[in-house]
């Protein structure tokens, strides 16, 4: 198909003709001037009708108080409702007022205009071509290639420079992700409460959210914890404590001594992408993480049996104190949540 | 161009419209013109024609969007305060308070509940936001499907699909404002993709965060992403996106009188200034209505972020859904080598996958015109069954995306349809694979045989059901020719060409350069045009119509319609009084 110089095609005359634009047909409006006036008064009618929604909007926004009930009408707040239908409303109203008008009463003659192909004239790229010649030649860029290597040294090292200022919007991670508050003889407690756990409370089957103490009890003046610290610490401290039958456990290797009477403790973090594990289903042992389904058997060292993770769930230490509460023997034994480049434990 | 407007509407009009005298808007025009010389591209822009069809208003539905989200997320600016300080909650909603959260969180449910309209605004702005993607992407499948994006328009095609990914970051971003339980869990799980990265996953978690997950930088941080340098980024690539449009001219439908050099429609002032202008008002309204209809994004249902806390079901928003069911449906591959760990299972479906589908959307235009070699420029649009192989592709490409947003609401599938979500994942695991292959061949067949069908029409013209009964008691079902603007308008396509390399060798039986490329680019040419029906040759229609007068001739004297009860008894009326169908 050969493009001929307007660098667009032709189309093909085959197999029938082209047999150009039909003719133009009036509209009712066009020809009957009592169908204009009605159509006149209807499109009046929108844009009224428009008005009467914002004065309703008005009344409505002085009328209905927001309050504390997000749920007056249908299970919605009656401010946000007569705010919403009223504003709506008059915004519609505007909209097919407009187009009503603009199909009823405007004139609906089609129009043709041509195109041009979008490439510029070979003359106008030619003159473009000779104008940033001249250009070039006249700065002298190239015939004194030191000012360019300059230059261009110059503005690539200027570049590094907001690169460098935004190494202080975080610290170096450091082994800050190998480690949790989590240390020899530190409680096992509830979480919300931090009250500390008697072991032979717990029944079999029973699955307890559980923190460090020291949320509790590190912070200022041997307060609760705060802030940032009690934020993060949260996000990679909290475990779940389990009992479940010393029978359905299989202890993992070297991991013997690390349960009390079927009492297991475990990472609440997913090993996957970091979401907090919640779903425990007693009759198979299971928990299973709402967010991507992966599903750990804490009978079996919280192997993945199923989803998208890779690695179990690390387990902390158990042990209890004299009084009968459970303790950690240490930390975890390796990192804990989602995996990351630097992480050097299978 | 002079037209007959002598009838439009002039009952409207008892006085000319042009004034006597010169008024006081003509001379701040004069002033206004006088600085800014506006009238030379005023004259021409002001007529600029627009052509009509229902489909090139999904763009509008994007564009009008992104405005009702400019101004109802300066509304909401207004009241809601980025930070992460912890603050006691004291306001309106009974159930959360004297709970400890941030401030962010305390603000949002301070718009929700202690601001008049702020609940409608921010449901609005979440409503308008859903719309703003799901508008993008059928946009994006509506310049796909008709060919839209052939030359001189790939560079639009790259911008919007620009838009649509940077509109999807804006919505997660936004989505993760309010501090909620279900956002910040959301945020959690962003930090392992990051961590995910080789290399330099984790610094890049350090720095985002400010230290440690979760610290006390994110919100703030997204803010300023949120509300400053995306939405800088959408309003001028929107713009560029606009100015392109308006200097490529509209594509318009083949029709007659309707080339590829001309453009016919309507002008920009009136009729286009109204209806463009109406719709957004339209959108608007209808955002309005859904604002104060209903309820969207509940954060006083989720409570504040706590890290050990999670709900059962969390879910993205819908356009965040496929990337998340890559991860659902992910077998649990990780590479420990070398003191390093290599997540495959979070980085392939999160971070690759999304990189790659991304890619390809953008390099569609490029590959098939490399196939094509077709270096015209293209301004009227191609029905979809017209270009099966292209059609085929995106529908593939949209299967694939289905099954994995599906993949992604797969604990929903599992309790709403009483399933076990073991076998779902099994099941998607093989889908994602094999859907996409059958869905690619389907739908070119079908459009194949809707291409056949369009020549069945052309050529014996369409069924009127009528059936005939012949002298010799055989039936057949009437056709009758269709109209010539009709028929013009199934021909007014180009017939496609297979790519055949030049001679592989040359003369002395050397193998040419970049033969293989050709050798690929052939298959990949008859893969796409081979099995396509083109329409009928100037004699082939003759001959048709031909044949179809010559039938006619056989039936003359037979024009009476056949009940099918001639002969059973139950002919109760006389079937010759019917009269024929009109000639279409």
């Amino acid at each position: 198909m050969s493009s001929h110089d307007d660098n667009l095609p032709v189309l093909e005359a085959d197999p029938i003709a082209d047999p150009g634009l039909p003719d133009h047909t009036w509209r009712p409006t066009d020809v009957d001037p009592a169908m204009a006036r009605r159509a006149e008064r209807q499109v009046a009618f929108w844009f009224t009708l428009s008005m009467v929604c914002t004065v309703l909007f008005f009344v409505s926004y002085f009328a209905f108080q927001v309050g504390d009930d997000p749920s007056t009408f249908f299970g919605l707040g009656a401010s946000t409702l007569f705010l919403g239908l009223t504003l709506g409303g008059a915004l519609l109203s505007i909209g097919i007022g407009v187009i009503q008008w603009a199909r009823k009463l405007m004139g609906d003659h089609e129009i043709v205009e041509y195109r041009h192909s979008a490439a510029s004239s070979s003359e106008d790229r030619e003159q473009a071509l000779a104008a940033l010649g001249l250009g070039a030649e006249e700065s002298g860029i190239g015939r004194r290639p030191l000012i360019r290597n300059t230059l261009l040294g110059a503005m690539g090292l200027v570049g590094l420079a907001p690169i460098i200022a935004l190494r202080d919007l975080g610290p170096l991670p450091g082994d800050a992700l190998d480690h949790t508050i989590w240390s020899k003889g530190m409680h096992v407690v509830r979480d919300v409460v931090g009250t500390r756990i008697l072991a032979s409370e717990l029944i079999v089957g029973d699955l307890v959210n559980a923190q460090p103490e020291a949320l509790f009890t590190g912070g200022p003046d041997g307060g609760p914890m705060e802030g940032v610290e009690l934020q993060v610490q949260k996000a990679k401290s909290s475990v779940i404590v389990v009992r479940m039958d010393p029978d359905d456990i299989i202890p993992g290797k070297g991991r013997e001594d690390w349960s009390v009477d079927g009492i297991q403790c475990y990472s609440k973090i997913c090993t996957h992408v970091g979401c907090p594990i919640s779903l425990w289903e007693r009759t198979t042992g299971n928990v299973l993480c709402p967010c991507h389904q992966s599903t750990f058997d804490l009978g079996d060292s919280a192997k993945v049996v199923f989803g998208p993770a890779a690695r179990p769930l690390p387990q902390l230490p158990l042990a209890v104190d004299d009084e009968g509460y459970l303790i950690a023997q240490d930390d975890f034994d390796e990192p804990v949540g989602p995996s990351f480049w630097e992480r050097d434990s299978q | 161009m002079s037209i007959d407007t002598s009838k439009v509407a002039d009952s409207n009009r008892d006085e000319p419209a042009t004034p006597a005298k010169p008024s006081k808007a003509g001379a701040a025009a004069n002033w206004a013109d006088e600085r800014l010389g506006l009238a030379g591209a005023m004259k021409k822009q002001i007529r600029k024609v627009f052509p009509d069809h229902w489909s090139f208003m999904l763009g509008e539905i994007a564009l009008w969007s992104f405005v009702i989200l400019l101004l109802t997320g300066v509304f909401l600016t207004l009241w809601f305060k980025p930070s992460m300080g912890e603050v006691t909650y004291e306001g309106s909603y009974a159930q959360l308070r004297g709970i400890q959260m941030s401030e962010a969180y305390a603000s949002s449910l301070d718009i929700s509940f202690d601001v008049r309209a702020g609940l409608l605004m921010r449901q609005m702005h979440h409503w308008a936001a859903m719309l703003f993607v799901a508008s993008m992407m059928v946009h994006m499948m509506r310049v796909f499907f008709t060919g839209a994006f052939r030359k001189p328009r790939e560079l639009n095609w790259v911008i919007g699909s620009l838009l649509l990914l940077l509109g999807t970051l804006e919505g997660f971003t936004g989505y993760s404002l309010p501090d909620d339980l279900l956002s910040g869990t959301g945020i959690r799980a962003a930090d392992g993709f990051m961590k995910s990265m080789p290399v330099v996953g984790t610094y890049m978690s350090f720095f985002l965060f400010g230290g440690e997950f979760p610290g006390e930088s994110i919100i703030p941080r997204l803010y300023a992403v949120h509300i400053l340098l995306i939405p800088g980024l959408l309003l001028a690539l929107v713009t560029a996106h606009m100015l392109l449009l308006v200097y490529h001219k509209h594509t318009q439908w083949p029709g007659p009188g309707r080339t590829e050099e001309n453009v016919v429609g309507y002008p920009m002032m009136p009729v286009y200034m109204a209806k463009a202008g109406g719709f957004f008002f339209m959108v608007f309204g209808a955002t309005a209505l859904m604002g104060g209809l209903l309820t969207i994004n509940p954060v006083w249902k989720f409570g504040p972020y706590d890290p050990s806390k999670v709900t059962a079901g969390s879910q993205p928003d819908w356009y965040m859904g496929w990337p998340d069911g890559a991860l659902r449906i992910m077998p649990g591959w990780e590479t420990h080598a070398f003191g390093h760990t290599i997540s495959w299972n979070v980085m392939l479906p999160i971070i690759v996958l999304p990189g790659l589908m991304f890619t390809i959307l953008l390099l569609l235009p490029f590959i098939e015109s490399w196939i094509t070699q077709d270096k015209r420029e293209h301004h009227l649009l191609q029905r979809p069954r017209n270009a099966p192989t292209r059609t085929a592709v995106m529908v593939s490409l949209m299967t694939f995306y289905g099954l994995l947003w599906a993949a992604g609401g797969n604990d929903l599938l599992a309790t709403h349809f009483h399933l076990s979500i073991n076998q779902i994942t099994h099941f998607m695991r093989a889908a994602v694979f094999i859907g996409p292959l059958i869905a690619f061949w389907v739908t070119r067949r079908w459009c194949i045989s809707l291409q056949r069908h369009d020549n069945e029409k052309l050529l014996h013209g369409y069924e009127t059901g009528i059936i005939m009964r012949s002298p010799e008691g055989g039936y057949s079902e009437r056709h009758l020719p269709i109209k010539e603007s009709s028929a013009y308008t199934l021909t007014a396509r180009d017939r496609d060409q297979v790519f055949t390399p030049e001679s592989e060798t040359d003369d002395n039986g050397i193998a040419a350069p970049g033969s293989r490329k050709e050798r690929l680019r052939a298959r990949l040419s008859r893969l796409m045009y081979a099995d396509n029906v083109q329409k009928p040759t100037r004699e082939e229609l003759e001959e048709a119509h031909h044949h179809a007068e010559h039938e006619r001739e056989l039936e003359a004297g037979l024009d009476h319609p056949a009940s099918g009860h001639e002969f059973d008894g139950h002919n109760l009326h006389e079937v010759s009084d019917e009269p024929l169908r009109p000639h279409h």
